[in-house]
This record gives structure tokens, C-alpha cells and sequence, in this order.
């Protein structure tokens, strides 16, 4: 079967596009223009992949996963700075385990946080049998954009603090309203990105081969007909839907944390559409596609930078490119070559 | 199903509700059913779109393994009958009983793990899912793993798995489309789409299967197995089955019972020589323009 197959394709696309970036990392012939581009392409690829979950694979329109992404981030930088209060400030100079392991809790706690806000958007509008989500989830992203300029975080001596008022600020400032989080402590790495990433492909593609995945495919191919073999179609939604909002959330808290400062005008609409065009560019449900698109669509405006005149026009000449490869059949099959030669499925 | 329902108004009675009616069905089943209860009865069925009365009075009482014809004029409220049943549209009046349990305030999805299964008139299949995956669907609710053991592939994913897929070929095997399995549902020939609906609808394990025109569009060597099969599933599953047809060699060929509906209303009921011989029947559907 085609999509149990395509699974190691994207395994192995994720490997290879690791070892590559790590061996010129490691001899030092990667730009720096390029380097600082490694962790954003990861999680923009990250963002791609869940986003597709909802967008190809349930078949649901969501404007708002940078909303999510906002989510996770903040959440990523606000427990970093409250594990990193508790500890002598040279803890962890050199040491990549504790490193890591900050890591691993923020972007969990940021999946987790990411999870609930869109278990609570879900719940009311999966119910409802229309395009109600795309509204919604757009409102969901601007709302949250705002909420997090009105929002104050900081620690002193008692602890960790939110608040409305500018005012109130007192002791070290992680969030800072409008001016976003200050002071982050830059521990997000390319090898841990590419870990996240293989597991966020881990868990789409193992849920999208079994049951469930099943059930959320066929609830967007023939909603009527799911119901009537006793599919209980709002549950199959949100957990596609949920599961999409972790890993945006995940992706936020790899995001953040890569960065001594951060503001939530990053996440707004335009970061949303950008993440939806990764994805319909890349083929809608095609998660390789969303791979090959993340990744060059986010490094490219960077690179071209060089080219200022004909920057719009390569551009341009690229997303074409990608559209006709990753949407071609006869391309696909060529990724797909070495693993499975029999590909002429049902064709008539 | 045996739990005790606190009814709306247990009692005391008025005099209205002492007064004895007739149950409307004025059902009668096969000898071999007699002593089983009826799998389906409605009473005082009925649905109104806005002003347009679709269907009214349908009175109808299904035995445990009977093949039921459901027959009538284009427009005269046979699928929505069936959209009843099944709970795509809340009926405006009357009860449906589903193996005497009254399927009132029940969703599609829960009406069908009920016992009801169907299919649709214009064919509804899971279009980018294979054959295989299409039957397991309709096995969804007798697979049991979650979402936790799916994506961790635990013993009990590969077991449960190996089971659907066991069970979803065997259910393929009835109408020899076992070797279609991994082909595409919507590459499938028209009359091979059908007949994954049927298979799909089976695997829910239903107590009646409702197939809405199952030989549309089949050329007459295909109906002619068509007919073979439902009365072979019938056999097997030991299921009732009611069926929408305009062909009526098909009909008059495997249906026990018939019942004509006309207007959104029953008017005959019966065996097939019976509504064959029907006057009223006649005038209104067979005796019509369209050719039989
Ligand atoms: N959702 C709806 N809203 C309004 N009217 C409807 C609706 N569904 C069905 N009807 C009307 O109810 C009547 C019965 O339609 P139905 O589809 O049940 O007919 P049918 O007997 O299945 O006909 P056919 O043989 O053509 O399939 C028609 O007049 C139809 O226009
Ligand atoms: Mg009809």
C-alpha cells in the first residue's frame, strides 16, 4: 500500500537533510545566513506536517496554526525562564544534558498548552458541519496575537507572575507585552529539531495507518457515509485537529527558544498563510511535499536576498517548480522507486 | 438493552390513554420468522419539508430474515424512508423501532451500531481510501484499539488489525472482490462501487440491511448476480434486508414482501404476486409511463 510505504521515504528525507546540514555544520563551509536559517526550516517543516494533518488529511481548513505556534512558544519560554530561575546561572555552561532536558519539558508543556487551547476551539465548531473552523481558527490566532500584548510575565523572589499592567513588572521580565519575551536562553538545537521532526512523523504517520487515521479519512471523504457506519465523527475531527495543535505548539517552543528575543507579531495571519502555502504547494496530504516545501520556501527569500532585483522572480519561478514537482505523479513515483516498484495501482 | 427506561409519564392514566388502538403496522412475516420479534416497525411515520408532506402513515413491520421490496414512482418518498430509518433526517412524527427499541433521539452513527446499515442511492464510498480500507470502516466499531495503540503499533494494534483485515477479505470474498482489495475506491467499475457499499454496510454487523437501488446503473447479467448475493448474504448472516428498486424483475424475483409507496403513503402491501395483481398498484406505478 502506497501511504504505509511512503513512510520511510520520509524518514529517510529527514536523515539525509540532518546529515547533510550537520557534516557542513561540523566543517564549518555552512553561511551563516543559512545557519541561523537550520531550526526555523525544521519547525517550519514541523508546522507543515501537522498543518496537513488537519488541511489533507481530515479534510478541515485552518487559518490560525501560527496561533498555536504563538502558544507553544510563549509557553516554551515562560517555563524555560521559571526552570532556569531555579538554577545557578552557570548550570548550564557546557552541559548539554541539562540543556536538553529544559528542551524536552518546554516543548512538551508547550505541545500540552497548545493541545488544550485547540481541545476548546474544537469542541464547539468540529461539532458544526461546514467551514466554521477556518473562521474560527482565524480569529483564534489574531485573538491570541492580542492577548499576548496585553500579557506581563515576570519573576522575582516569590516566583513566577502574570499580569495586565506594564506596571507591575518586577524582578526578571519574560514577557513584556507588545515587545514580546526578552532574554531567552538559546537552547534549541538542529539535531534536537530533527529529532522532534521525526517524531512529529512518527505519530502522523502511525495514526494516519491505523484506525483512527482511517476513520479521520474517511469522515472527510464521505462524512454521511462515516456516520452511517457508525463512526462518531466530532471525536475523529478533534483528534486530528488536537494532535495538529501539539505539534504546532512543539514546533512554537523549538522555534522560541532559538532566539534571545521574540515577538508575537511573529506568529499572526501571515505566518498562517505562509504554513498553508507550504502545504498546498507541497500537495495536500502529501507529507513528503510538505517537507521539500517547508524547507525550501523558508530558506529561499533568505538566499535571495543576494539576487535583490529577480529576488520576487526566482521566487516566483520556485513555487511553480515545487507545485508541478511534488504534485507530479510520475515525480512521486520516482521518490518512491527504490522501495516499491509496483505502483500502478487500480489505474484504469 | 434490557435496562428499565423511566418513562415521560408512568401514570396515572387518563381516559384517552386507556381507550385500545390498533397498532398500525398490520404486520405479517414469513412462517420462519413468526416467533422471532420484528427486527423494524414503524408507526405513524411520517416527515414534512416545510410544506411538502414526503412521507406520512408509514406503517411497516420487518420479520427477523425477511427480504423486503420497497417500490414506487420516482419522487414518491422511498429514500426519505430510508433517510428515517437511518436518521439522516429526525422524523416530524412517529415511532421507529429498532428490535423493539425505540431509535428516538439516537444520531446516525448510534442507530447504526443498533443494528441498521445502508446504502446509498447515489453511491457514497470513502474515495481515496482502497476497497480494504473502505470494509474496515464498517468494521471500525468492532476493532478494538485506540489512538495511543495505533501510533505505538502495540501487540494489540497488529492483532486487531490482523483480524480486520481477515474478516474485511472474507466479506470481499461474497461478491469475489477480495483481489480488489488494495485497488482505490473510486478506480472501481460503477457496479463494483455498489457492491463495496453493500460489503461496507455488512461489515457493521447489522440486523437489517437497507440498500437504496443496489442494481442502479448494473447491466442485467450483474443484476442478475446482484440478486443471488443479497439472497446469499440473507442466507449467511441470517439478516433481514429491505431494498429500493425500480427493477422489477429483481424485485418480483427475491422479495418476500412488497410495499408500494405513492405520494409518501403505503398503498398496497404484500407478496409479489399480490402487488402484481394489485389494481391500484398498477395505476399508480406499474401501469404508468414508465416501462417496467
Ligand atoms: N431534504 C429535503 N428537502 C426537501 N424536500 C425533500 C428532501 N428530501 C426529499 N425531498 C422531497 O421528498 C420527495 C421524496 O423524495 P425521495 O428522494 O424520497 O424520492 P424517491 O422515492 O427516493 O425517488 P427516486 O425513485 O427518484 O429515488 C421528493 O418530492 C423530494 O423532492
Ligand atoms: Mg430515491
Amino acid at each position: 500500500m502506497k501511504r504505509s510505504k511512503n513512510r520511510f521515504v520520509n524518514y529517510i528525507i529527514v536523515l539525509v537533510f540532518f546529515a547533510v546540514f550537520q557534516i557542513l555544520l561540523s566543517t564549518g563551509t555552512l553561511s551563516s545566513l543559512l545557519k541561523g536559517q537550520l531550526i526555523p526550516i525544521v519547525s517550519y517543516m514541523i508546522m507543515a506536517v501537522s498543518l496537513n494533518l488537519v488541511v489533507g488529511i481530515s479534510g478541515e481548513l485552518s487559518l490560525g496554526h501560527a496561533g498555536f505556534m504563538s502558544v507553544g512558544a510563549f509557553t516554551g519560554v515562560i517555563v524555560e525562564a521559571a526552570l532556569l530561575s531555579k538554577m545557578d546561572p552557570s548550570a548550564l555552561n557546557g552541559n548539554m544534558g541539562m540543556q536538553m532536558m529544559i528542551l524536552a519539558v518546554a516543548i512538551v508543556i508547550g505541545a500540552a498548552v497548545a493541545a488544550v487551547a485547540g481541545f476548546l476551539i474544537g469542541i464547539p465548531v468540529l461539532r458544526l458541519n461546514g467551514d466554521y473552523l477556518a473562521i474560527v481558527t482565524l480569529a483564534f490566532g489574531e485573538i491570541i496575537k492580542n492577548l499576548l500584548y496585553c500579557l506581563y510575565v515576570y519573576i522575582d523572589d516569590r516566583g513566577l507572575h502574570f499580569s495586565l499592567d506594564p506596571n507591575s513588572l518586577n524582578g526578571t521580565t519574560v514577557l513584556n507585552g507588545p515587545m514580546g519575551a526578552l532574554g531567552i536562553k538559546k537552547i534549541s538545537t538542529f539535531a534536537a529539531g530533527c529529532v522532534l521532526l521525526l517524531i512529529v512523523l512518527f505519530i502522523i504517520q502511525n495514526l494516519i495507518n491505523s484506525k483512527s487515521g482511517r476513520a479521520i479519512m474517511a469522515i472527510r471523504d464521505n462524512r454521511i457515509a462515516a456516520e452511517a457506519s457508525g463512526l462518531h465523527v466530532t471525536k475523529y475531527k478533534l483528534m486530528a485537529f488536537v494532535t495538529s495543535a501539539a505539534m504546532a505548539g512543539a514546533a512554537g517552543a523549538l522555534y522560541a527558544l532559538n532566539y534571545s528575543t521574540i515577538v508575537p507579531k511573529k506568529f499572526d495571519f501571515n505566518t498562517s498563510i505562509l504554513v498553508l502555502v507550504f502545504v498546498v504547494l507541497g500537495g495536500i496530504g502529501n507529507m513528503t511535499g510538505s517537507l521539500i516545501a517547508a524547507a525550501l520556501l523558508t530558506v529561499l527569500p533568505e538566499m535571495l536576498r543576494e539576487f535583490s532585483t529577480y529576488r520576487m522572480l526566482i521566487y516566483a519561478i520556485v513555487l511553480i517548480t515545487v507545485m508541478l514537482l511534488t504534485n507530479n505523479a510520475k515525480f512521486k513515483a520516482f521518490l518512491n522507486g527504490p522501495f516499491h516498484k509496483e505502483k500502478k495501482e487500480g489505474k484504469e | 438493552m434490557s435496562d428499565i427506561k423511566v418513562v415521560e409519564k408512568p401514570g396515572p392514566f387518563t381516559e384517552e390513554e386507556k381507550k385500545l388502538v390498533n397498532v398500525p403496522s398490520d404486520t405479517f412475516v414469513t412462517e420462519r420468522d413468526k416467533d422471532k420479534p420484528l427486527v423494524l416497525e414503524t408507526r405513524h411515520l411520517g416527515i414534512d419539508f416545510g410544506g411538502l408532506t414526503a412521507v406520512d402513515e408509514f406503517n411497516i413491520g420487518i420479520g427477523a430474515t425477511e427480504i423486503t421490496g420497497l417500490i414506487g414512482p420516482n419522487g414518491a418518498g422511498k429514500t426519505t424512508v430510508f433517510n428515517l430509518l437511518t436518521k439522516v433526517y429526525e422524523p416530524t412524527r412517529g415511532t421507529i423501532l429498532l428490535n423493539g427499541v425505540d431509535t428516538h433521539g439516537m444520531n446516525p452513527a448510534s442507530v447504526n451500531k443498533a443494528g441498521i446499515a445502508r446504502t446509498f442511492q447515489n453511491i457514497r464510498l470513502f474515495d481515496k481510501l482502497t476497497v480494504e480500507e473502505n470494509v474496515k470502516i464498517g468494521l471500525h466499531n468492532r476493532t478494538d484499539y485506540g489512538m495511543f495503540t495505533g501510533i505505538f503499533r502495540l501487540p494489540k494494534y497488529w492483532k486487531e488489525e490482523k483480524k480486520s483485515h481477515e474478516i474485511a477479505l472474507e466479506l470481499l470474498d461474497i461478491f469475489g472482490m477480495a483481489d480488489q482489495a488494495d485497488v482505490r475506491a473510486d478506480s472501481l467499475p460503477y457496479g463494483a462501487q455498489r457492491r463495496l457499499e453493500i460489503v461496507r454496510a455488512l461489515a457493521t454487523d447489522p440486523k437489517i440491511l437497507l440498500l437504496d437501488e443496489p442494481a442502479a446503473g448494473m447491466n442485467p447479467s450483474e443484476t442478475e448476480e446482484l440478486m443471488k448475493n443479497i439472497a446469499k448474504i440473507r442466507d449467511t448472516f441470517g439478516i433481514a434486508v429491505m431494498l429500493i428498486e425500480h427493477d422489477m424483475k429483481l424485485v418480483m424475483g427475491i422479495c418476500e414482501v412488497i410495499a408500494v409507496l405513492n405520494f409518501g403513503k403505503i398503498i398496497a402491501k404484500g407478496t409479489p404476486t399480490e402487488i402484481r395483481n394489485n389494481p391500484q398498484v398498477i395505476e399508480a406505478y406499474l401501469g404508468s409511463k414508465k416501462d417496467e
